[in-house]
């Protein structure tokens, strides 16, 4: 069984900008790995090259192993713009009708209502596209993208016009759709999204992939915390193994121990060390005593 | 064949739900009544030309002349119809997003072009056709003057219409919603104006004018589509009458040729080629 999108030594340039430099990336069946990157970074030309909206100046692009841009590989995926507009007209009924027609889907009213009640559109079926809030349109737009019942799902910020609630909606659609087998490539700003739902993470910054793996190793331990009566000290270069030996020596140097910490680097701790951001200020030193194992 | 109909249908249920055909609809009935005022006025007052020494039919002359403008009234009105149904087809829909999720789908390019044509041409024809043969039984009915041949010249007509769409589809490849439709309607008005000089140069026998007409007709078919279809109109008034029709109203009567059918034919296929070729190509 192919992977749902295998991408090696995918190249893009637009006249002298170079919006992709070689970027390798696959997205196994069922699998949903987020997308990172600051603007500019060639996320969303990824994407639309995957769907075949862009052609790739080189490399090669395959979904479910057909080339990208082919009819097949059209046929196995569902996409999401970042900047998408509807024709107002429709209504939400009547655009999804019009892609199960273009997507050759033979699931009729019933798949158009399970698609509306899946994104939390049921009670909107009738109404038109221009009256919805731009979040109940976004919404809409993951239900269009699933039309078909796609192998992969291909979203561009899906999430970026939704209030809290209703990225909690999607965030569980997408768990709802990795539990179906649905692959999904999900490309986001929000670290928390990614951090909550993503089996894997690739991290993308001029053109190239600079970091890849499950958002749980790429938050690397960062030592250890202890409370102390006297303040909290912190042991950068310590594990979980030192921590015994550690509290015994504060202990047997008169400190009153009241928690103990494992620290470990965030996402976004990751993702700025990987895109070369900036790191925040350092807190006060007045508030931190730095100590050693 | 079933995704160009797809494509086709939503492209008219669009203006059909966005009122376009409403507003189409007033404003043709609109030009419809003026016309058959305006045609009533001018028969009224043929009688009072009187006799004439040279042999001149006041009521072909009347009849030819009046639905020769309404033919170009009904060619301009439907070519802003089929501007406004194509100018932002591919380019003009891209930017605002509309395009993008109807790409994904395993219609194809070439698909979602022929359905856009398919649409904006059947359309245009089709209003063509109608008001033209409006204007052809108000003409008749008020007047009482029908021409020889109102079917070939309608045709010729609704093909220039179509020649126009299947341009201006072209032209939203390459250029926004507003340019393409002011390119479009520019080089419509070129095209028009190349007939008249060409219809000058006849009448002053300037062989510049004529080459200059000639050369717009080729490479801008609609306009020898529409002299032609002037000229089916009136081939058949005979004597004075005749000749003086054939000077015609804004753009005069030409015979395009028995070459120029096939290569109108020629012309959209290659329009259509270089449509599919640059659209494959470019990036969305």
């Amino acid at each position: 069984m192919p992977a749902a999108l295998t991408v090696a030594g995918l190249t893009k340039r637009y006249g002298a900008t170079e919006a992709l430099r070689g970027v390798d990336l696959t997205v196994g069946e069922g699998e949903l790995v987020g997308l990172l990157g600051p603007n500019g970074a060639g996320k969303s030309t990824l994407v639309k090259i995957a769907c075949g909206l862009v052609r790739p100046t080189g490399g090669t692009a395959e979904v479910c192993g057909a080339p990208a841009g082919s009819a097949a590989a059209r046929r196995a995926l569902g996409y999401l713009a970042e900047l998408f507009r509807f024709p107002g007209w429709a209504t939400a009924d009547e655009l999804l009708a019009l892609h199960q027609r273009l997507a050759g889907s033979g699931g009729g009213a019933g798949e158009r209502a399970e698609l509306l009640d899946l994104v939390g559109l049921a009670e909107a079926r009738e109404r038109r596209i221009e009256t919805m809030s731009k979040g109940m349109q976004q919404r809409l737009g993951i239900a269009q993208a699933l039309v078909g019942e796609p192998a992969l799902l291909l979203l561009d910020e899906p999430t970026s016009a939704l209030d809290p609630a209703g990225r909690r909606t999607v965030r569980g659609l997408l768990v709802e759709l990795r539990r179906r087998g649905v692959a999904v490539l999900l490309n986001t700003h929000l670290l928390s999204e990614v951090e909550q739902v993503c089996d894997r993470v690739a991290i993308i910054d001029r053109g190239l992939v600079v970091a890849a793996g499950a958002p749980a190793d790429l938050a690397r331990p960062r030592g250890v915390e202890v409370e102390t009566a006297s303040g909290v000290r912190v042991f950068q270069a310590a594990s979980r193994d030192d921590v015994p030996a550690i509290v015994e020596r504060l202990v047997h140097a008169g400190e009153r121990v009241y928690e103990v910490r494992l620290v470990r680097s965030t996402l976004e701790d990751a993702y700025l060390a990987a895109v070369d951001a900036p790191a925040e200020p350092p807190e006060a030193p007045a508030e931190r005593r730095a100590g050693a194992a | 064949m079933s995704d160009v109909l797809v494509v086709a249908g939503h492209a008219l249920r669009e203006s059909l739900r966005r009122r376009v055909f409403a507003v189409v609809v007033c404003l043709t009935l609109a030009f419809g009544a003026l016309y058959a005022w305006g045609a009533s006025e001018l028969f009224q007052d043929v009688p009072n030309f009187g006799p004439n020494e040279f042999g001149l039919d006041a009521r072909v002359l009347a009849g030819a002349t009046i639905l020769g403008l309404a033919m170009f009234g009904t060619l301009f009105l439907g070519v802003v119809l089929a501007v406004f149904l194509t100018l932002g087809a591919v380019r003009g829909d891209a930017e605002r997003g509309l395009l993008q999720p109807l790409i994904v789908r395993p219609l194809g390019r070439r698909q979602y072009l022929a359905g856009r044509f398919l649409a904006a041409a059947t359309v245009s024809g089709a209003y063509v056709l109608v008001v033209y043969a409006g204007a052809v039984i108000v003409t008749g009915a008020i007047g009482d003057w029908w021409p020889a041949s109102p079917v070939g010249a309608g045709v010729r007509l609704a093909a220039a219409v179509v020649v126009v769409a299947a341009l201006a589809l072209l032209g939203s490849i390459f250029l926004s919603a507003n340019a393409n439709g002011i390119a479009v309607l520019m080089v419509f008005g070129a095209g028009l104006l190349a007939g008249l000089l060409g219809s000058i140069g006849e009448a002053l026998s300037s062989e510049t004018l004529q080459r200059l007409a000639n050369t717009a007709s080729w490479l801008l078919p609609f306009e020898a589509l529409y002299r032609d279809a002037l000229r089916v109109l009136v081939a058949e008034i005979p004597g004075v009458t005749g000749a003086i029709v054939q000077l015609g109203p804004l753009g005069g009567s030409h015979d395009a040729g028995p070459l120029f059918y096939p290569y109108a034919v020629a012309y959209l296929a290659a329009v259509a080629a270089v449509a599919a070729f640059a659209f494959g190509r470019s990036d969305l």
